[in-house]
């Protein structure tokens, strides 16, 4: 993000109202003030348009898949798939087959764990994760370190909140068998070196997993440039509906795999003897499968590609940098998270207030920000906060935005203010 | 809405500055760890009887401004009270913040300023940590408990 140079900035101010009146729950108050939502990393709002692609599935075309021989069941057969291209095209994967449609990033991330890890994790291997990895890129490994007796190696980071290359370039052996990275911290902001650190895994023979689940809203993801083997994000991150999401692989990988679920779907033939599995994606889609959800993906990541990738993050970008500048003039504001490459989020402290105080006086101002410890309990430790307050942008998100934000952080110290 | 000053009454603001029997209580014939995982809230109590009166009692941990605020103002009504009475105030107190009413509001003393809670919900347990943590230390629970 930080090589976007100010002469590549679009006029922000024209391009983020536009956008926002796209957003229908951005007009309405809370607490009697206008909304200001800024927990974006938590989830984001949704336009008009992902709200009508679902509403319009429901009353025009509602069947289900890949099994009707009706008009209505090939139609939604049709946009179904179709979303899938989308997806595929989005993140540039080579084909189809390596899109596979689950509930969210945590599940995309359980599907690798046991199906890859149950196969080709034994004991005495290594698995690699980072020090700022979310709860949903920690258990599902560890669970099945538990299981095989495989160990958990973690890369510590710096006190910006940034990825230490030397540290894991110790950590990383002939015993690594998964590395499974985060692209964008959803505590820190931290942007990830996850090129290198896919080439570099891959010469110890290692597969690697990336977590994008923040980054897919904020900055262009390339799977085959990557070259990583797996890729997990969520729909309701990127302006989509909640309860689907996307996991990425290679197909050579996916089919080598062992299928997850089984059931419906995912199957060829089924007797009482034995039953053989259908082919990619399928294979990992048992069962009637969000079809709703999968055609509103599709019609919000068409709402990110109209607008552009580049734009949005240079638009953010910009208002991380204001935000930034901003916290820097308060007495007491620590921010969590300073790395160099950063995106969208400004996570911070209040010296002598806990974050969930500053939580609730924000909310009175209309300032939805997140205040926890983000499930990401070993990076708080790390920093040695039981919690911090967060501020998440999104493409909708303006200056006036960020300063109702500030006027809330006055309004808390004031409060506390001996 | 009501008026967030209801909330952060000035008394809470006191306590979290200066909280009230802040220590540990070392023997101590009662204790129990609580925890709340949601806002990393930790805080230890502490109790000492004498003939089944609570002579003493205290606490040790962080919290955010309720948390501390209730815990704080939790130690000085409770000492003096017999288990049976603990019970009944917590009892009280419980039903106070969470919206229930209270039957007798007039017992409840200073624990009155944290009832602005019962309008926040994701707040209760900020204000009852302390108190479910005592009860754990009167049923001398082996585990920590969890407001989750």
């Amino acid at each position: 993000m930080s090589q976007v140079n100010a002469l590549q900035r679009p006029p922000y101010r024209f391009d983020a109202e536009k956008w926002r009146a796209d957003f229908p729950i951005l007009r309405r108050q809370v607490n009697g003030r206008p909304l200001v939502y800024l927990d974006n990393a938590a989830t984001s709002q949704k336009p008009q348009v992902v709200i009508d692609a679902e509403s319009n599935y429901y009353s025009q075309t509602n069947s289900n898949i890949h099994r009707g021989v009706h008009r209505l069941s090939e139609l939604a057969t049709n946009q179904y798939e179709a979303a899938r291209g989308k997806v595929r095209r989005f993140i540039n994967a080579a084909s189809d087959r390596e899109i596979i449609f689950v509930r969210g990033t945590t599940e995309a991330i359980n599907l690798v764990a046991q199906s890859y890890g149950a196969q080709n994790i034994k004991a005495g291997d290594e698995i690699v994760i980072s020090t700022m990895e979310h709860h949903s890129n920690i258990v599902p490994w560890q669970l099945l370190c538990e299981r095989t007796g495989a160990v958990l190696r973690v890369v510590p980071i710096n006190d910006d909140g940034e990825f230490l290359f030397d540290e894991y370039r110790k950590l990383v052996n002939e015993r690594t068998k998964v590395v499974a990275v985060v692209h964008v911290s959803n505590a820190l902001g931290s942007i990830n070196p996850v090129k290198k650190i896919i080439e570099l895994a891959h010469r110890f023979g290692a597969k690697v997993l990336v977590d994008g689940a923040q980054a897919v809203p904020h900055l262009t993801v390339d799977v085959q440039d990557l070259d990583c083997d797996f890729y997990a994000f969520s729909s309701h991150k990127i302006y989509g509906p909640t309860g689907i999401g996307v996991l990425y692989g290679k197909a050579a990988l996916l089919n080598a795999m062992p299928p997850y679920q089984g059931g419906g779907d995912m199957i060829r033939q089924v007797t009482f003897e034995k039953s053989t599995y259908n082919e990619l994606p399928y294979k990992f889609e048992a069962g009637t499968p969000n079809i709703a959800g999968v055609i509103t993906l599709g019609a919000a990541l068409d709402y990110v590609s109209a607008i552009g990738l580049d734009a949005i993050a240079a638009h953010e970008h910009e208002l991380l940098e204001y935000a930034t500048a901003a916290a820097a003039e308060v007495p007491g504001m620590r921010l969590i998270g300073t790395a160099h490459d950063k995106a969208s989020i400004l996570s911070f402290v209040l010296d002598g207030i806990h974050p969930h105080d500053t939580g609730t006086i924000l909310d009175h101002q209309g300032v939805a920000i997140r205040t926890g410890h983000h499930c990401a309990m070993p990076l708080m430790a790390r920093f040695k906060v039981p919690a911090t307050a967060r501020a998440s942008f999104a493409l909708y998100n303006t200056r006036p935005d960020v300063d109702a934000l500030f006027a809330g952080i006055a309004k808390v110290r004031q409060m506390f203010a001996k | 809405m009501s008026d967030l000053r209801e909330l952060y009454q000035e008394v809470i603001f006191d306590h979290n500055r200066k909280p009230r029997n802040f220590r540990k209580l070392d023997p101590a014939d009662r204790l129990a760890e609580g925890f709340n995982p949601l806002c990393g809230d930790q805080i230890t109590v502490y109790v000492k009887f004498d003939q089944g009166v609570i002579s003493d009692v205290s606490f040790e941990g962080s919290g955010c401004a309720i948390s501390t605020a209730s815990a704080s103002l939790m130690t000085e009504a409770l000492k003096g009270k017999t288990e049976a009475e603990a019970r009944a105030l917590f009892e009280n107190f419980h039903s106070a913040v969470t919206n229930h009413g209270c039957a007798k509001c007039d017992d409840l003393g200073k624990l009155e300023v944290l009832t602005g809670v019962a309008e926040y919900p994701s707040r209760v347990k900020c204000a009852t940590l302390a108190w479910h943590t005592f009860t754990a230390a009167l049923d001398q629970k082996d585990q920590p408990v969890t407001t989750e």
